[in-house]
Parts: C-alpha cells; structure tokens; sequence
C-alpha cells in the first residue's frame, strides 16, 4: 500500500486575510534579504573565522559614523583655523586661531557689549539661561506629570496621550500655531481684550519673548520625558511602597526614600537628552521670534548659523570656531554628567 | 528550502527594480493652466528630447513678473525648440540672499539668476559679451547700470540686465488721511520734511487707530533717508566710514525717536531679528499711514489692494542733504558655472530685445531698465489711477536721486555695511547698545566684513 504525501495544510485563497498577505509579503522581503546576506556572510566567515566576524558586522556603522559624522567633525575643526568667505577647504587660507581671538576678544566678559563677538556671548549667555530654566522646568514638570499619570486615575490612558501628542509635531508647526496664538492679533490677545485687558504684545518684549520660547519649548517636549519618567516609575516594584506605607512612611517619605532614589538613573537619561537638546535650541525659535526682539532671544546654534550662512558674508570660519567652543561645552556637560551617572550607580 | 531563498530573492529584486525605475526621471508634462505654467517647468518643446539644451533660471517675485517671464519664455521656447528654460522661483530673503550664494559658492549655481546683491555676486556671474551678437546695444541701453555688476570698478562685462529699476520712496494711505481730516502734505509742497510728514502721519494714526509708519527692515531703505538726513556713509578714500557721520546719526536718531514713541509699526524691526522683512502686509489691510518701501511694491498692491482704498507713492521727504531715496533693482544675469553659456546668451538676447522689454515692464509695472524705452516711455498695462500716479511719481524721483545714493548703490559690499546698521540699530531700539555704541559695532562689523570678503 502506497502512502499519499502528506499535503502542508492552506487555506482555501477567499479565507487569506489581507493582513496575512501582508506578513507573507513582508516575510518573504526579509527571508530575501536574509539570503543575500548569507550567501555573503557565511564564506566570509569560513574566512576570517567566528571571532573576527564582529569586526565585519560593526563596519557598515562605522564607514556611516566616520563620513558622516566624524570626518565632518574633524573638517569643522580645520575650518574653525580658516579665514576668507571661500566654501572649499583648498580655497582657505589659515589664519591659525584667529577666529578663537576674534570671539574671545572682550574687556569684561560678563557684558557681552564689550566683546568683539558681542553675538556670540549674548547668544551663550541667552542658552545658559535658557537651559537652566527650560530644562529645570521641563524635568520638574515632567516628573510630577509622570508621577500623576503613574496613579490609578480616571482616563489615564486619554491624559498620557494629551502630553505626548506635541511630541508627534513638527518644531515648525509648533512655532507657527503659537506665533499665530500670540501676535498682536492673535488668540490670546482676543481673548484678553474679550475679557476687558490690555493687548499685549508678547514677541517685542524680551521677557515675554523669552517665556514664552521656554514655556512653548517644555510644552512640546515634556511628553516625551514624562514617558521615559513613566516607565521608569513602573519599573518600582510595588511591595516597596507596601513596605512603607506598613513602616508609617508618608507618601512624601516614600517619595523621598524609595521613588526618588530608584528613579536616578531614569531621571539622569531625562537630565542628558534634555540638556544636549536644550544647547542645541535653533529651529523652533528661528521661526517663532527669529531671535528678537533684538537678541533677546538669539542662542548659540543661531548666531552659528547667521555666521556661517544667513549673512551676505559668510564667515564659515568664525562660524566653525564657535561650533567648536560650543562641543567643548557639551563635552564637559556630558562628562560632567556621566560622572554623576557613575556616582549614583555605585551610591 | 533552496526553492523558497531563489522565490525569496526574485520578489527582492523584483522590488528593487520598481524602486529603481520610481527614481527615475519623468519628462515634464504640459502645462495646463497658466498657474502651473507658473509653478517651474515650460512645457517640453517638440524637438528629439536629445537634442534639447535645459536651462535653469533661479528667480524670486515682487508680484506677477514670473508668470510674465514664463509667457514670454514660452513664445521663445515655439521659436527655439532645441532650448528650455526652467524657471525655480524661490522666496526672496531664504533663496536669494541666502541660499543662491552659497549655491553658487559651491559651483553649484543655476544657469542664471534673478539677483539684487549685483557687486557682492559679480565674482559669480558670467561676462557675455564673447557670445552676444550686439554688445553695443547693450552697452548703449544698460550701460549705467552693468557698473554695478562689474568684480572691478573699471570693468565692462556684461553680465545681465536689469529686470527693473527701483527706486525707494514712501507710499501714503490717502484714504485714511481723509478719514482723519489731514491735508496731504505733499499737495501743497514739493519739499516736505521727514518730520512734517512724520507729524501729518501721526496724526492720522491718531484719529484712524491704525500706525504712522512703517520702513521695510532693510539698511537699503534706510539709506535714502539718511542721505536726505546729511549722511555721507564714507571718508574721503571711499571706505565705509559711519563713526562721525553726523547725518546717519541724525537719521539713526529719528528712527530711535519713533520707536520709542510708537509712531512706527514695532514689529518690522524689533520683531524681526536677524533678517530682511517687508512692511507691506499692514499697508495692505490699512493698518499703515505711510509706508517707506519702493517701486517694486506698485504691482502687488495693483493687484492686492486695487481700488479698495486709495494709495500713491509721494516724493521722497526731505532734509538737510536733500530729498533722495536709493536706486537699485533686480538683474537677470548669466552665472559663470553654467555648461551652455551660447544658449544662455540666446535667452538673454531675446529677452532684452525692446519689443520684449517693452512687454515685459508694461505687464509687470516696472521702471523700466533699459535707457531706450526709458527714453521712449513704457505703456503701462495698468487702468487704476493709483497705480499710474505711483509708477509717475517713482520715474519721476528717479531724476531727483543723489550722487552718493547711486555711489552706494554701486559700491561692491555695501550689502555688509547695510545689514550692518540694520542689525545693530535694531539693537538700540531694544535697549542692548546706545547710538554711539551701535555705530561703533557697526564701523567693526563692516570692516571685519570687508576683510573677510578680500581675504
């Protein structure tokens, strides 16, 4: 008696779903790509052997990091050591660290109108503000955002939505829904002069201008803080605040005692990611006040920028030097805080 | 299994292949209306699609002149089939001032561009007299104005022409003076001060709710008043000397003074940092008196204020150095990087041939560049009184510039000493520098400026 082969069990074409097409196809790409890679992959490996393979796999990261990346780096450092307006590196002459004394050329460095580059230190002085009380800011909202949404309370999930949705726009659309909020006849100054108040006009005075590119910063980014903030308090085992709430503790002991030290590293990522973004500050301003009124609100990356390419003489040069003065502020923020990172793991 | 890899691989390449064949080039289809004759691209000539030279113009628009050129290139293009011309039209202060420059820095430049900056890109632009068939029609019909686009001072390339000629000059909302019941007071006098008409504007803004005055954020448009104000902008050797130059300050002054009283509109200058910005939108919507701008605003406000209220240009107030604006102007120019510069010159004689001329500034309401038509006089296509009595009184200012305006005009880095007194003024206002702190920035922003261009 001979045996039927077995049949691998189908379904009949009218009951394949859409979405099981979908995967089939989407399978078949990756079985694909798979394929090539291994008819790659596995005589090289026969070839250079097991060990050596990572070497292999790390390179594609690195040809992208080092073009992309470093090589730029290192080109920006060369400039920073170029004068004249000419694009092309061959075309510049070197004028060694003359840019470097150009922007360090002041009388009193803590009035920046005694400066040469008098823009470049009112833009630094304007980031160390803006990042001191945008990111104080931010992170305080943030965690007391995080610690609400942590609890059991009606429409969680519809609030933890509400904060993250203006991290899903655009910092273009940001700065333009709330240029439109603002202005002379905006929104809020209808509303204000509905209710029987003055117009104010908020992007010519420096204080106003300066809030609000804060308060519009922490309001588009704080949603995605509060839900690295979040996931870090879920990670809390419960039986702890159990534990304290046996001990007597309070819900600010609690908070103190186990919430706040076991959130450290969580809250140390929030610290990093948001400082780099906040020195990094440019397009959201640009188009919401476009630095002014004056300079009130002109940061470093700006004054790098009109240096390098918005003035009819584009000093790329003198440009590039403050590029470089501001990645040695990053680098020693970012070490600084690695250090406290380290302190606190082993704390 | 081996099966399943090799049907595995034929859907990866088949999906390359698709993704290859999306990437490439689709041949522009015909226009269909005039708005996408507008948009860029003209539609495909009927000549072997190998044999077709494409040309890019770069160009920016004050109103209707791109749907003009595009009309015009069009008709050229029938008669022309082995060339085509792409026009990109780009927004003014992030293309033209910003990014053409580094485009053409880079070598990487269209075939020609709409330009203002005519000294600061003359290293740029391509010298095509080798390749007209009649320079001295151009010589005799641009010659003043190809000056300004020369890389040395007793240069005479050709490098373009002008696609109009500007002159700076107020403009008044006559409706809201006669809202406000005060007499106009260029009627009554030829010569009126900055601060009479100041006064009169004030005035109407006053009774009217609106503001007195606007200037477009530009150390261009502050230039004629400061000249009219005494100003001299340079020392005896013809370098950029604004420390001691009492007229600027005066000028300087004035503008401090109506800031700070709100007779200006704040929001040009103090809310615009870093950057060229137009005053027109409050004129439009009736917001404005008085409007310090140019000629090149005549046809957007043919075309977006028409009669709804009545606005003229008036002549340029006057002070203790005269009554003057600047001239100055867009140019067409050829640009040195271009692979076809036979083809480009074809264009360029085309376009600046006078029956072409002539339709082009009559349909786009420019003073016209171009001495002969000058001369001839420019049937403009414009019914509305408003628009005629402004294009008169501009070409009529024309005639009343002073000699130092087209001295500034023409000096080759003067885009560094305007966005110079333009920034650092815009600093007073705000309160960060006082007047004499802002010349002194000023004086060392263009000098580093000057030293940085000649290193």
């Amino acid at each position: 008696m001979t045996r039927e082969p077995r049949q691998a069990f189908t379904l009949p074409p009218e009951r394949v779903t859409l979405g099981a097409r979908l995967g089939h196809f989407f399978y078949m790409i990756y079985a694909g790509l798979m394929s090539v890679i291994g008819w790659v992959a596995e005589p090289l490996q026969r070839w250079v052997s097991m060990k050596n393979m990572a070497y292999f796999f790390v390179l594609p990261n690195l040809i992208i990091f080092g073009v992309f990346v470093l090589f730029p780096m290192l080109l920006n450092i060369y400039y920073a050591f170029t004068g004249g307006t000419a694009l092309f590196p061959q075309d510049r002459p070197f004028v060694g660290g003359q840019n470097f004394q150009q922007i360090f050329s002041c009388t009193n460095f803590l009035d920046p109108n005694s400066c040469r580059e008098d823009r470049f230190w009112r833009g630094l002085y304007n980031t160390v503000f803006y990042v001191i009380f945008q990111v104080g800011g931010m992170v305080a909202l943030s965690m007391l955002t995080a610690v609400v949404l942590n609890r059991s309370i009606r429409g969680r999930g519809f609030f933890r939505s509400v904060f993250f949705y203006p991290v899903l726009l655009s910092p273009v659309v940001i700065a333009l829904i709330w240029k439109w909020i603002l202005q002379r006849d905006g929104l809020l100054n209808a509303l204000l002069v509905t209710l029987g108040m003055e117009r104010v006009v908020f992007f010519l005075n420096a204080n106003w201008a300066v809030f609000w590119v804060i308060f519009i910063s922490i309001w588009a980014q704080m949603g995605f803080y509060t839900l690295i903030l979040l996931a870090g308090l879920q990670s809390i085992p419960h039986d702890m605040y159990e534990a304290a709430d046996m001990d007597g503790a309070s819900r600010l002991q609690s908070f103190r005692g186990i919430t706040l030290p076991l959130l450290m590293p969580t809250l140390l990522v929030v610290l990093v990611l948001s400082v780099i973004r906040a020195v990094q500050v440019f397009d959201q301003v640009w188009v919401l006040t476009g630095g002014g009124p004056g300079t009130a609100t002109v940061y470093v990356v700006q004054y790098i920028y009109e240096t390098a390419f918005a003035n009819q003489i584009q000093q790329f040069g003198l440009a590039s030097a403050a590029s470089v003065i501001l990645g040695l502020i990053l680098l020693v923020l970012t070490l600084f805080q690695l250090r406290l990172g380290r302190q606190s793991d082993i704390a | 299994m081996h099966r399943f890899r090799y049907a595995a691989l034929t859907t990866m390449l088949l999906i390359f292949a698709i993704l290859l064949a999306a990437c490439t080039t689709v041949p522009a289809a015909p226009a269909e209306s005039d708005a996408d004759a507008v948009a860029t691209e003209a539609p495909a000539a009927a000549a072997p699609a190998g044999a077709v030279t494409e040309l890019r113009i770069t160009w920016y628009d004050d109103g209707s002149e791109g749907a003009v050129l595009r009309d015009l290139l069009d008709r050229f293009e029938a008669d022309n089939p082995d060339i085509r011309v792409i026009i990109d039209t780009v927004p003014y202060s992030s293309g033209i001032l910003e990014t053409l420059p580094l485009q053409l820095e880079a070598g990487e430049g269209p075939d020609m561009a709409r330009v203002t900056q005519l000294g600061g890109l003359s290293k740029y632009m391509l010298d095509l007299r080798p390749y007209l068939s009649n320079p001295a029609y151009w010589d005799e019909n641009f010659g003043p104005f190809l000056a300004w686009m020369q890389t040395e001072a007793d240069g005479n390339a050709i490098p373009g022409f002008m696609t109009q000629l500007t002159v700076t000059g107020p403009f008044i909302n006559r409706t809201l003076f006669e809202q406000a019941g005060v007499a106009v007071p260029s009627d009554a006098s030829d010569q009126v001060t900055w601060q009479e008409w100041v006064a009169a504007a004030r005035e109407v803004a006053a009774a009217t709710d609106t503001f007195a005055l606007a200037m477009d954020r530009s150390g261009h448009r502050l230039a004629g008043p400061a000249v009219s104000m005494g100003a001299t902008y340079f020392d005896a050797d013809g370098n950029p000397a604004l420390v001691g130059d009492q007229g600027f300050k005066d000028m300087a002054q004035l503008m401090i003074d109506w800031h700070a009283d709100g007779t200006m509109i704040p929001e040009v200058w103090i809310g615009s940092a870093g950057s060229y910005q137009a005053a027109n939108e409050p004129f439009v919507n009736g917001q404005l008196a008085m409007y310090m701008s140019g000629s090149w605003q005549i046809g957007q406000f043919n075309t977006n204020i028409a009669d709804a209220f009545d606005w003229e240009a008036v002549p340029n107030p006057c002070g203790p150095g005269g009554c003057t604006g600047m001239p100055g102007g867009a140019a067409l120019v050829a640009i040195n990087t271009t692979k076809h510069p036979e083809a480009v010159a074809r264009v360029m004689e085309y376009l600046t041939s006078e029956a072409i001329m002539n339709e082009f500034y009559a349909r786009t309401l420019f003073i016209p560049g171009h001495l002969g038509l000058a001369a001839k006089g420019i049937e403009f296509q414009a019914e509305l009184p408003q628009t005629l009595k402004s294009l008169q009184v501009f070409s009529s200012e024309v005639g009343k510039l002073a000699p130092l305006a087209y001295d500034l005009q023409a000096y080759k880095y003067n885009t560094i000493l305007f966005n110079a007194t333009r920034d650092r003024l815009t600093q007073v206002f705000t309160g960060e520098l006082t007047l004499d702190e802002a010349i002194q920035k000023m004086q060392e922003d263009i000098d580093a400026g000057i030293a940085a261009a000649q290193q």
